[in-house]
């Protein structure tokens, strides 16, 4: 495959438009599939959850999950929708063998919810309404991995195995209007509103939101419009970009493929286009044909949904806070700056925060532990922070450290202790003795021993060089195994050489 | 007379992936003009206040609880399958991707 030109991405802007458009599914998390009452679960073992229904054998009858309907009219309304009045599902008509049934069980003319709206905000902080066309529900299809040829690609492969498993698993599609007007930010409006998605979806509780499982996938439309020409340029469609910074890559990769295209005088083809994450480019896949003639139909074994207004409400009333106000109303009440607030966004400590915070933890000690030390070790380990400790005992960890039981590095061995399933703080503390001495006569013992070895550092002190002190309380610090409060030490070591009662050891007695 | 034409019959023959003779598509051309002639007559007759309908039973919202049925087994789930490797089922390579 010829590589794309690429056209320099802020010329392709002087020259062109980028008008957009996404369509993202949302796997949700019920019980049981769409249709049937096989498990909905990720991960069992290939073909263990099917049934004549989901595999289209003769005689299968779909029956409609009611959660599945709850979750779709909770995330219309959570993206500003109305929920129709009467909806239906229809057959899309298509031969693959990632559908046993030879068709997908989706919405056509009679979507659960439209006409929403979401308001994004980016880096910058402009603000972005997304036009919401559509949500619609349909079932997923099953898993295809090729065989043989180049690495798992399409291309080559000698034959395909299926796995059902998810086939039938219950999907919302959330198709957009188009997007204009997002110039130069375009790539960023693509990952912002994905990322928006994904919160939303998360905060209902109707889907897992894993986009590395797949629970969120994302198909990119890009089109160019020359400057200064209200005709719509011809768009392709990037398939399944599935993380939040390939969203990006791709809308951007577009950009400037098709401007360097259109550029040189070629025309764009209507086409799929599959994103490969290791190049950062797309590739053409099937163009737009008679194929796409899905020959739509109401689907005859499913009768029309249509939920009652009082149900509506009854859903409304069970919507959180939506997830961009929330961050605003947390991020004023904690105080944190924007590159801390970020930090903690962005490594999906929300929650655990909130909860550490609610505990009774200071705010920004609890960003400190779970941003620092907690997320250093959970990364260390392969694991999520909030795997590890419960909000309850950081909060418990930092009450210990305010209260002067512990320093931060005692805190840290402590921390290790609770992880490692020793109990709660205190009980770290206890068990392996790891309070810090606030006995200032053990402390006063191990500072005189150590002024009297160092008589060079105490005549300093003396002297009036009290930065000569940072030896002594080393080496105070290292004889109290750190189990000592630094800056006490430094205060009992200014009082000690003070006073008449330390003598510089006599020469010739050191050990 | 309606405007179904052989070769629309044709084309969907192939959406559908029917192999149908000449024959059979002329005769089909005739038998679906029939039909698409019969529902205009009843689209004469369905005034506006008549909503279209496309189930003719007057049921609405039937739902199933979110509840864990037994599944079939992978031997059940595989044993119509032309081919299977493992627990998965076995399909030709395919020329083009959905």
């Amino acid at each position: 495959m010829a590589k794309a030109e690429l056209m320099d991405y802020d010329k392709a802007l002087e020259l062109f438009e980028p008008v957009l458009g996404f369509e993202v599914h949302v796997e949700l998390n019920t019980k049981t599939k769409m249709f049937c009452g096989c498990a909905n679960e990720f991960g069992s073992g290939a073909n263990t959850n099917t049934c004549p229904t989901c595999l289209g054998l003769p005689g299968g009858l779909p029956q409609v999950n009611r959660q599945a309907i709850e979750s779709s009219i909770r995330l219309g309304l959570a993206l500003g929708c109305e929920i129709a009045e009467t909806s239906r599902f229809a057959r899309k008509n298509y031969f693959y063998p990632d559908t046993a049934k030879n068709f997908q069980t989706s919405q056509y003319d009679e979507p659960i919810a439209f006409n929403g709206q979401l308001t994004i905000e980016l880096e910058t902080g402009r603000l972005v309404t997304v036009d919401i066309e559509r949500a619609h529900m349909e079932d997923d299809a099953g898993k295809l991995t090729h065989m043989g040829g180049a690495a798992g690609r399409i291309q080559g492969a000698d034959y395909s195995l299926v796995d059902y498993n998810r086939g039938g698993v219950p999907l919302v599609e959330i198709v957009t209007q188009m997007i204009e007007g997002g110039e130069a930010d375009s790539p960023e409006i693509g990952k912002t509103y994905v990322a928006a998605i994904r919160e939303i979806v998360k905060a209902l509780g109707v889907s897992n939101a894993r986009m590395e499982e797949g629970n969120v996938r994302c198909d990119a439309n890009v089109s160019l419009r020359p400057r200064g020409s209200n005709i719509l340029g011809t768009r392709t469609e990037t398939k399944n970009v599935n993380s939040l910074r390939s969203v990006e890559r791709a809308v951007r990769y577009e950009i400037q493929r098709q401007a360097a295209l259109l550029h040189a005088g070629g025309t764009i083809t209507q086409e799929t286009r599959h994103w490969h994450e290791d190049t950062g480019t797309t590739s053409a896949g099937r163009p737009k044909s008679d194929a796409d003639d899905y020959r739509y139909f109401p689907e005859p074994d499913l009768v029309p949904v249509a939920p009652s207004r009082a149900w509506v409400e009854e859903l409304r009333a069970t919507l959180p806070e939506p997830p961009a106000a929330r961050r605003k109303r947390l991020q004023a009440d904690w105080g944190f700056v924007n590159l801390e607030f970020q930090d903690v966004v962005n490594s999906d400590l929300l929650d655990v925060l909130e909860a550490t915070i609610a505990a009774g933890a200071p705010a920004q000690a609890a960003r400190k532990w779970w941003t620092g030390e907690i997320a250093r070790l959970a990364n260390a380990a392969g694991v999520s922070a909030d795997s590890l400790v419960t909000p309850a005992q950081v909060a418990a960890l930092i009450e210990l450290i305010t209260d002067g039981t512990l320093t931060d590095r005692l805190a840290r061995q402590v921390l290790e202790g609770v992880i490692a399933g020793e109990g709660t703080p205190s009980e770290v503390v206890a068990s392996r003795g790891l309070a810090v001495v606030s006995d200032d006569g053990p402390l006063i013992a191990a500072i005189d021993e150590a002024l009297a070895s160092q008589p060079d550092v105490l005549a300093k002190i003396r002297d009036g060089k009290v930065q000569a002190a940072g030896a002594v309380i080393g080496a105070v610090m290292k004889a109290m195994r750190g189990q000592a409060d630094a800056a006490r030490v430094r205060e009992l070591v200014l009082e000690r050489a003070g006073s008449a009662a330390v003598e510089p050891a006599p020469s010739g007695s050191g050990e | 007379m309606s405007e179904i034409t052989a070769e629309q019959v044709a084309h969907l023959a192939n959406l559908a992936r029917i192999d149908l003779s000449s024959a059979e598509i002329d005769r089909l051309t005739v038998e679906l003009g029939q039909i698409v002639d019969s529902v205009a007559r009843v689209a004469e007759v369905a005034t506006p206040d008549v909503p279209a309908t496309s189930h003719p039973m007057p049921l609405t919202n039937v739902f199933r609880d979110d509840v864990v049925v037994p599944s079939l087994t992978v031997d059940q789930a595989l044993s119509g399958a032309p081919d299977r490797a493992g627990d998965k089922f076995r399909v030709p390579a395919i020329l083009d991707e959905e």
